[in-house]
C-alpha cells in the first residue's frame, strides 16, 4: 500500500506525521496535570503507529506507471475495514449500555464503564466510526466512477481517512475519561473539533479537485448528496462547537452560547447531523449502489432534483421540533413543526425513487440478499421519515418527547436505514474492490439479512411500546384529578422492554459480526481474479507526472 | 426549472454555492433572532451565578453524562408542572454554557431538584441509588466520594465563563479556589467570603459530611442543591398566573 505512493508523497506523509507527533507531545507538555496530556500522548502514539507502517516501505521503488492509469482504491479498502471494526465495537457497546438499563450494576464501580460515559461511545462510534468511515470509503469510490477520473493525488485521501479516524479515537477515549462538551453528537472537545475542521477542508478539496478533472459533463446525483454532506456538516460543526477553552492546556471548554440560544443551536446541529450525515451522505450511497446492483437506471431524474433541494432547504428549519413546549419561543417551535411536516415530500420522493428503480428487478431482490438490504433500507427510510414528521407535530411530541419512542425512532433510522444501506453497499463494493467474482458466502449474507431485520423489528417494537406506555403513564390522572403514577412506577413498567431491546440489539450485533467474517474471508481467501475488473478504469488518464505531485 | 438544473449540475462551484445558500437560510431565520429579540429571555434581577464549587459540580454532571438520562426542562404541560413544579423559563439557564436541557428522561426531570432532599440523601443515593430506591436504574457513583476535587484551577474556569458572557467579577475569579473550599467547609475562615460574593442564600455545608477535605461528591451535591434556585422568576411567574 505504501509502495503505491510516489517517493514524494511518502516524504510529505513523513513530514505531516512528524508535525502531528510534535503537536501531540506539545499537548502532553502544556497539559500536565490535565487529561489534555493523555490525549496529547494518544495523538503522538497514533502518528507514531502510522509512521511505523510508512517506514517499512519508505524506500520502495516508485510505483509502475500503469498504477496511475487505474482508479485509486486503497483508501476505500482500508475505510471499509475500519467501518466494520468501528461498527462491531460500537454496536457491542450499544448492547452493553442497553443491558445497563436492565441491570444497572454492570458498571462494576468503574467510572469509565458507567452508562453516561459509555453511551456517547456507542452513539459516536456508530454514527462517526461506522457511518463516517463507510461514507468516506464509498464517496471516494463513487466519486471516481461517476466522474471517470482518478483521485487528484494519493496522499490527501489517506490524510482524510486516517485523520478522521484520529478524531474518532479522540472522541471515544475522551468520553471514557470524561472529556465531553455534553452536546449530543458533538461531544468531542475543542481541539478534536479543530482537528476535524482541518480534515474536512482537505476532504472537500479532494471532491472539488476530482470534479474539476471529471470526464463526464454532468455531476451525478450521488455526488450532490455527498457534497451536501461535506459542506453542511462543516457549517453545522463549526457553529455548534464554538467554545472558549479554560486554557490552552485544558481539555475543558465552555460553549459560546448559553441557555435557549444554545439549545436551539444544538438541535439545529443535532437534527441536521441526522439530515446531512445520516441522510444526505447515505442517500449518496443509495443513488449509486442500488441502481448499480439492480442493473436499472434511477427511475426519475426530476424526483432526484426535487428530493435533493427539498432536503437541503427544509431540514435546516426542522431542528426546533426537538424543543416543543420548552422555553424556546413559540414561533420557532411552530416553524420547526411546519417544515418537518413538509419534509415528508422530498423524503418520500427519494424513498419512492429508490423503490421504483427496482421495478423490473424484483426477481433480483428476491434472490439477492445484497440488493434486498438496499430495498429494505429504502423502506425503512420511508418509515422513519414518516414517523419523524409525525413526531414533530406538537401534540404528538408532547407524548413522545423524553421517552423511549424517540430512541425507537432514531433506531428505525440508524438500524433500518443507515446500517442496512451500508451493509448492502459494502457487500456490493467488496468484490469489486478486491477483484473477486463474488462474496465468500451468499448464504451468510442471507443469515445476516434476517438477523438484521429481526433485530431491528424487536428493538423498535420494544421502544415504541415502552415509549408510548411511559408517555401515557406520565399523564394519567385518577378521578380525583391527581397524577396516578409516580415516576418510579413508570420506570418499573419499562423493565421488560429494556430486556427485549437488549436482545434485539444482540441480534443486530450478531449480524454485523457475521458480515465482518464474510467480508474478511472474501478478502483473504485466494480467489480467481474477476474478469470484469479489467474494464473498471478511468478515462484518458493524463500523463503520470501531473498527479504524482502530492503537494499540488 | 429542470433546464436550469441541467446547467447547474455541470458546474461544481455553482452547485457548492447553491448548497451553501439554500442550507443557510433556515438557521439564519430561526437562530439569529434569538439573540436580538428581547422577549426571548425574561428579566430576572435576582439571578445569581454559579459559585466555583457549584460550577465544578456542574462539570462533573457533564463529565458523567448525567444529561443523557435527566432533563432540566419542565415543559408547559399540566402533568409536568404538577409532577416537577413551575415550568422552566429561558432565563433560568441564561448562565448555562452549555445548556443541559436534556432529551431523554430515563430518570425524572431535575430542573427543580434543589432543596428537595437533604445532602445526606444525595450522598447516599449517589453512592448506591438502590440502597434508597430499590427499582432505580441509575449507576452507583462511588468514585465521587473517593476522588479529591481539583480546585486549584477554578479561577481559570470562572475567567473562561466570563469570556463567554457570565458576569463573574475579578474578585470572584481571584478567590475561586478559596470560595470552593469555604462553601464546603462552613466552619473554616474561607466561608464568610462565599456569602459576601455570592449572597446570603448560598448553601454552605459539609456536603459530603466530611470536614477538611473536598471531594467530587461535595461539588456534585452542591450543584444538585442549587438546581432551580438561581432565581425565583419561575415561581413568581406562576404566582402571578394564579392570582
Amino acid at each position: 500500500m505504501i509502495a503505491q505512493l510516489t517517493a514524494l508523497e511518502r516524504t510529505y506523509a513523513a513530514i505531516i506525521l512528524v508535525v502531528i507527533m510534535c503537536v501531540g507531545v506539545a499537548m502532553a507538555v502544556v497539559g500536565r496535570g490535565d487529561l489534555f496530556a493523555v490525549h496529547g500522548w494518544i495523538i503522538a502514539a497514533y502518528a507514531m503507529a502510522v509512521m511505523v507502517v510508512l517506514l517499512r516501505d519508505i524506500d520502495a521503488p516508485e510505483p509502475w506507471e500503469e498504477h496511475f492509469r487505474e482508479y485509486y482504491d486503497d483508501p476505500t479498502k482500508v475505510g471499509i475495514i475500519l467501518s466494520l471494526i468501528w461498527g462491531v465495537i460500537a454496536m457491542a457497546i450499544g448492547v452493553w449500555v442497553a443491558s445497563l438499563l436492565a441491570w444497572p450494576d454492570l458498571t462494576f464501580d468503574a467510572a469509565w464503564a458507567s452508562f453516561g460515559r459509555l453511551r456517547p461511545v456507542h452513539t459516536s462510534g456508530v454514527i462517526f466510526g461506522f457511518g463516517g468511515n463507510a461514507l468516506i470509503a464509498t464517496s471516494f469510490h463513487v466519486l471516481q466512477r461517476t466522474t471517470r477520473a482518478r483521485l487528484p493525488d494519493q496522499l490527501s485521501p489517506w490524510f482524510v481517512l486516517l485523520g478522521y479516524n484520529l478524531f474518532c479515537v479522540l472522541a471515544a477515549t475522551g468520553y471514557l475519561m470524561g472529556m465531553t462538551q455534553s452536546k449530543e453528537y458533538a461531544e468531542p472537545e475543542w481541539y478534536a473539533d479543530l482537528w476535524l475542521v482541518v480534515v474536512w477542508v482537505v476532504y472537500f478539496a479532494i471532491y472539488i479537485r476530482t470534479l474539476a478533472r471529471r470526464r463526464e459533463p454532468h455531476i451525478y446525483v450521488a455526488n450532490w448528496y455527498y457534497m451536501a454532506f461535506i459542506l453542511v456538516v462543516a457549517i453545522l460543526h463549526i457553529v455548534n462547537n464554538l467554545a472558549v477553552p479554560v486554557s490552552i492546556g485544558h481539555a475543558k471548554s465552555y460553549s459560546l452560547f448559553s441557555g435557549v440560544q444554545d439549545a436551539m443551536t444544538q438541535w439545529w446541529y443535532g437534527h441536521n447531523a441526522v439530515a446531512f450525515f445520516l441522510t444526505s451522505g447515505f442517500l449518496g450511497m443509495m443513488y449509486y449502489y442500488l441502481p448499480k446492483r439492480a442493473g436499472r437506471p434511477i427511475y426519475s431524474y426530476r424526483m432526484s432534483i426535487i428530493s435533493f433541494w427539498g432536503i437541503t432547504f427544509m431540514y435546516m428549519w426542522a431542528g426546533s421540533h426537538h424543543l416543543h413546549y420548552t422555553a424556546l419561543p413559540h414561533w420557532v417551535q411552530t416553524l420547526g413543526m411546519v417544515f418537518s411536516l413538509v419534509l415528508l415530500v422530498p423524503s418520500w420522493a427519494s424513498a419512492g425513487n429508490a423503490l421504483l428503480t427496482l421495478n423490473g428487478a424484483w426477481h433480483k431482490v428476491r434472490d439477492d440478499a445484497v440488493l434486498r438490504f438496499m430495498m429494505l433500507a429504502a423502506i425503512f427510510y420511508g418509515i422513519t421519515t414518516f414517523e419523524g414528521s409525525f413526531m414533530a407535530i406538537r401534540a404528538v411530541n408532547s407524548l413522545s418527547h423524553y421517552t423511549d419512542w424517540t430512541v425507537g425512532h432514531v433506531h428505525v433510522g440508524a438500524l433500518g436505514w443507515v446500517a442496512m444501506i451500508t451493509f448492502g453497499s459494502l457487500y456490493a463494493l467488496v468484490p469489486w474492490m478486491w477483484k473477486r467474482p463474488a462474496l465468500y458466502s451468499a448464504r451468510l449474507v442471507e443469515v445476516h439479512f434476517w438477523l438484521a431485520l429481526a433485530g431491528t423489528v424487536v428493538y423498535v417494537f420494544a421502544m415504541w411500546n415502552s415509549g408510548i406506555i411511559q408517555g401515557l403513564m406520565w399523564r394519567t390522572y385518577d378521578p380525583n384529578g391527581t397524577l396516578t403514577y409516580s415516576f418510579l412506577d413508570t420506570l418499573v413498567a419499562m423493565h421488560p422492554y429494556y430486556i427485549a431491546r437488549a436482545f434485539g440489539g444482540l441480534l443486530f450485533l450478531t449480524g454485523i459480526v457475521i458480515a465482518f467474517y464474510n467480508i474478511w474471508m472474501t478478502i483473504t481467501l485466494p480467489a480467481p481474479v474477476d474478469e470484469g475488473a479489467a474494464s473498471d478504469l478511468p478515462v484518458e488518464p493524463p500523463a503520470p507526472r501531473a498527479w504524482a505531485q502530492a503537494g499540488e | 426549472m429542470f433546464n436550469f438544473h441541467y446547467r447547474l449540475e455541470r458546474n461544481a462551484m455553482g452547485l457548492v454555492a447553491a448548497i451553501i445558500v439554500v442550507a443557510s437560510i433556515g438557521g439564519l431565520i430561526e437562530i439569529a433572532p434569538l439573540f436580538t429579540i428581547d422577549e426571548t429571555v425574561e428579566d430576572a434581577p435576582d439571578m445569581r451565578v454559579y459559585t466555583p464549587l457549584e460550577l465544578a459540580g456542574r462539570n462533573i454532571y457533564v463529565r458523567e453524562g448525567c444529561y443523557a438520562c435527566h432533563s432540566q426542562m419542565i415543559r408547559t404541560l399540566r402533568d409536568e408542572v404538577e409532577r416537577y413544579g413551575p415550568y422552566s423559563l429561558a432565563v433560568e439557564s441564561k448562565y448555562d454554557h452549555p445548556m443541559l436541557w436534556g432529551s431523554k428522561r430515563t430518570g425524572p426531570d431535575i430542573a427543580r431538584l434543589g432543596g428537595k432532599y437533604s445532602n445526606e440523601w444525595h450522598v447516599a443515593h449517589l453512592y448506591n441509588p438502590r440502597d434508597l430506591v430499590p427499582e432505580s436504574k441509575m449507576p452507583a457513583y462511588r468514585w465521587l466520594l473517593r476522588n479529591a476535587l481539583k480546585i486549584d484551577d477554578l479561577g481559570e474556569h470562572l475567567a473562561a465563563m466570563r469570556a463567554v458572557g457570565v458576569p463573574y467579577t475579578d474578585e470572584m475569579i481571584a478567590n475561586a479556589t478559596a470560595d470552593a473550599y469555604g462553601q464546603a467547609n462552613p466552619d473554616s475562615g474561607q466561608a464568610s467570603g462565599v456569602t459576601e460574593r455570592y449572597g446570603d442564600a448560598t448553601n454552605l455545608s459539609l456536603f459530603d459530611g466530611k470536614p477538611g477535605t473536598l471531594t467530587e461528591m461535595d461539588a456534585i451535591v452542591a450543584y444538585l442543591q442549587i438546581l432551580g434556585k438561581l432565581t425565583d422568576a419561575a415561581k413568581q411567574a406562576e404566582q402571578a398566573r394564579v392570582e
